[in-house]
C-alpha cells in the first residue's frame, strides 16, 4: 500500500509505530493511516471518528471504528489500553486541545502528534502582508468554515507538551513537500519552514 | 425494492424443532419439552461457515422473508434481507427463530403444557432473553453448526444478539446489535407496564385463561399495541405523516370517533395486531424485555459481559430513536471499548425513530453490508 501524496506523514508516522502494536488513531477519517499501519506494521488498530461518512469507509475496510468525539469520548477508554495513539491533523480541531492531549498520554504508552504548523513562514507572510487570515495549500480554509479551531504553532505545541508533562522522544518537521527538515536544524528554523509537524510523546508518569 | 413475489425462493418454510430433552430456564424452572419454530433462507455451505442467525423484536416472528401465513405480507427484514441485500441469501445462511414465549410456533404461554394437555396460560414459566437465546443454541446444536458468522438483531434482536456475545463468545464471530440496549431502561419498562396492564384490563382476559373461554382479550391487546406503537416512531415522523389532518372528513366531530388520521391509523394498528399475536405472549415477552439488564448479571460491570471476547462488533443506533436512544448503544460500545474489543459503532441520521431499523434506511445497509463483508471476507468465507 503506498503512502497518499496528501499525506505524506503517514511515512513517519510509520516509522514511530512497532510491529504488531494496538493502535488507536483518534480522527482516523475513513481509516487510510489504520489500513496502511495494519498492512505495513500488522497492527491491531481501532478508530474514533467524527463523521459518518468516514466511520462508514472505515468499516467498509473492515476497520474497527467508532463514530464519536474525542473532546468526550476519549474518557471512555482504560488508562494505557494502547501501545500507541495517534492524533493525526485533528489536534487543532478539538474543542479543548489540552485535555485531548493529557487524554491520549493516559490512554496511550506512546502518542503520536501531528500539527499543521501556524508559524510556518507562508502562513506568517500571509497575515504580514495582507492583513488576512492565511489560506495556504496546507491550510486551506476560510476562517470563518475552518474545522480549524485552535491552531497553533510548533513552538506553541512544545509548551503545552511541557504544560501537561509529557516528554518528546521524538520530533520531525516537514516542508511543504512533505520532505523531512534536517534533524539538527534548531526549533526557530522548524518554526519558521516546518509545514507540520510530527511528535512523538509520552506521559513523565510513564517513564518513571 | 423487490416484492416477495419476486423472491419465489425464499416463500417462508417454518420448521420445528422438537427439543426433548428438559431445558432449564434461568428462573429456575424447568420445561421438560418444547418447541422452536424456524425458517431458513440460502444454502449452508459445506463446512457450515457462513450461517448468520437473525433475531426478531418484540413482535416479530420468524417470517424475515417471504409471505406471512397470517398477514399474507411480506417478511419483516425484506429491506435488509434476500439476495444480493446486506443479509445477502445468495452468499449466507440465515436463520431465524421464533423465540421462546413467542405464539408463532415456538413454546409459549399459548401452548398445551405436556403433563396435563392444557394451554399453560400464567402457568408458563417466565422466560428470559438468556433462556431465548439457549433455545435458539439448541437449534444451532441442531443443524450442526459450530459458530455463527454473525448474529444480527434490532430491539429485542439486539439485546439477544448482546446476549449471544455474552453467553456464547466462541460460537460468535462477528454481532451487529442494532436499536438496541444492554439493560431495559425504566421508561421502557414503564410503557411495557401499561400496555400490560391494557391487556390484564380487558374483562376476555379472564387472568389469562381465555383459551378455556372462547375468548381473546383483543380489546386490551390493540390497546397495548397503540400504546407501544407510539414508542416506535418519532414526534418529527408522526407529524410529516398525519399532521393535525382528519380522517375522511372536513370538521370536527366534537365527539370520540378517530377525527385526526393519526387516531385511526393507531386503532387499525391496534385491531389487525391482534389478528397475528396472542395477549399472553406479549405478557411474557414484554417481561422477558424488561428483565433484561447483561451488567447485572456480570457484577454489575457491563464489560466484564464480554471480557475475553474475540467477537467483532457492528453497533447501529438512530438518532431519532427516543426508545433506544444512542446514549444506550454507547454505553454498550464504552464496555466494549473497556475490554478492548474490536468494535464499530455508526449512529444513522434517521427521522422515523425506533423503527428506523426496519425500513428503507440506506446508511444502515450499507454499514451493515461493508461489515459483514469484510467479516466474511476475512474468515476465507467464498463470495
Amino acid at each position: 500500500m503506498s503512502v497518499p501524496d496528501s499525506r505524506v506523514d503517514y511515512a513517519i508516522i510509520e516509522q514511530f509505530v512497532p510491529k504488531g502494536a494496538r493502535v488507536l488513531d483518534v480522527g482516523c477519517g475513513d481509516g487510510t493511516l489504520l489500513a496502511f499501519l495494519e498492512a505495513k506494521k500488522d497492527i491491531d488498530g481501532r478508530g474514533l471518528e467524527l463523521s459518518q461518512d468516514g466511520v462508514n469507509e472505515a468499516v467498509a475496510r473492515g476497520l474497527s471504528v467508532v463514530q464519536g468525539d474525542a473532546d468526550t469520548d476519549l474518557a471512555t477508554y482504560p488508562d494505557g489500553s494502547f501501545d500507541v495513539v495517534i492524533l493525526s491533523q485533528t489536534l487543532q480541531a478539538t474543542q479543548a486541545p489540552k485535555k485531548v492531549l493529557e487524554e491520549l498520554l493516559r490512554i496511550g504508552k506512546r502518542v503520536i502528534v501531528t500539527i499543521p504548523n501556524f508559524g510556518n513562514w507562508r502562513a506568517r507572510l500571509h497575515l504580514l502582508v495582507q492583513g488576512r487570515m492565511p489560506v495556504t495549500k496546507a491550510l486551506p480554509y476560510s476562517w470563518y468554515d475552518t474545522p480549524n479551531i485552535h491552531f497553533c504553532t510548533l513552538r506553541d505545541f512544545l509548551n503545552l507538551a511541557d504544560e501537561v508533562n509529557a516528554t518528546i522522544e521524538d520530533s520531525a518537521a516537514l516542508n511543504a513537500q512533505g520532505q523531512r527538515l534536517a534533524i539538527n536544524a534548531p526549533w526557530a528554523v522548524w518554526n519558521l519552514i516546518g509545514a507540520q509537524g510530527i511528535f512523538v510523546l509520552t506521559s513523565d508518569q510513564n517513564v518513571t | 425494492m423487490s416484492t416477495p413475489s419476486d423472491l419465489p425462493s425464499l416463500h417462508a418454510t417454518s420448521t420445528t424443532l422438537e427439543v426433548t430433552e428438559p431445558f432449564v430456564l434461568a428462573s429456575g424452572d424447568t420445561l421438560d419439552r418444547c418447541q422452536i419454530a424456524y425458517t431458513t433462507y440460502g444454502t449452508l455451505n459445506a463446512d457450515k461457515s457462513n450461517a448468520v442467525l437473525v433475531c426478531h423484536a418484540l413482535t416479530g416472528d420468524q417470517y424475515m422473508l417471504g409471505t406471512h401465513p397470517v398477514t399474507g405480507k411480506g417478511g419483516w427484514w425484506e429491506t435488509l434481507a434476500g439476495p444480493g441485500r446486506p443479509l445477502d441469501t445468495d452468499r449466507y445462511f440465515l436463520i431465524c427463530a421464533n423465540v421462546l414465549g413467542g405464539c408463532m410456533g415456538s413454546t409459549g404461554p399459548g401452548s398445551p403444557n405436556p403433563k396435563n394437555g392444557e394451554v399453560y396460560g400464567l402457568s408458563f414459566p417466565l422466560v428470559t432473553i438468556a433462556d431465548m437465546v439457549d433455545a435458539q443454541a439448541k437449534l444451532i446444536d441442531h443443524l450442526g453448526i459450530e459458530k455463527l458468522l454473525s448474529v444480527v438483531g434490532g430491539s429485542m434482536g439486539g439485546m439477544q444478539v448482546l446476549q449471544w456475545a455474552a453467553r456464547y463468545p466462541d460460537r460468535v464471530i462477528s454481532a451487529i446489535p442494532i436499536a438496541t440496549a444492554a439493560k431495559h431502561s425504566s421508561q421502557n419498562i414503564a410503557f411495557h407496564e401499561v400496555g400490560r396492564q391494557a391487556v390484564m384490563a380487558d374483562p376476555n382476559w379472564h387472568q389469562g385463561k381465555y383459551a378455556n373461554q372462547s375468548t381473546r382479550p383483543t380489546k386490551g391487546l390493540a390497546v397495548a399495541r397503540m400504546g407501544a406503537h407510539i414508542t416506535y416512531m418519532s414526534d418529527a415522523a408522526l407529524q410529516g405523516k398525519f399532521g393535525r389532518s382528519l380522517q375522511n372528513r372536513t370538521n370536527i366531530s366534537f365527539g370520540f370517533d378517530a377525527d385526526f388520521q393519526i387516531e385511526s391509523y393507531l386503532r387499525h394498528q391496534g385491531m389487525t395486531f391482534v389478528d397475528r399475536f396472542d395477549a399472553n405472549s406479549y405478557l411474557y415477552v414484554t417481561r422477558a424485555m424488561d428483565y433484561f439488564d447483561l451488567a447485572a448479571d456480570h457484577d454489575g460491570v457491563l464489560a466484564n459481559a464480554f471480557a475475553g471476547a474475540h467477537t467483532r462488533f457492528c453497533v447501529i443506533s438512530f438518532t431519532s430513536d427516543w426508545l433506544f436512544p444512542t446514549a444506550e448503544s454507547r454505553a454498550i460500545v464504552h464496555a466494549l471499548n473497556a475490554t478492548t474489543a474490536k468494535v464499530s459503532f455508526v449512529e444513522i441520521e434517521s427521522s422515523r425513530g425506533h423503527d428506523a431499523f426496519l425500513l428503507d434506511e440506506p446508511e444502515l445497509f450499507a454499514t451493515v453490508r461493508a461489515f459483514l463483508t469484510s467479516v466474511a471476507d476475512r474468515e476465507g468465507l467464498t463470495s
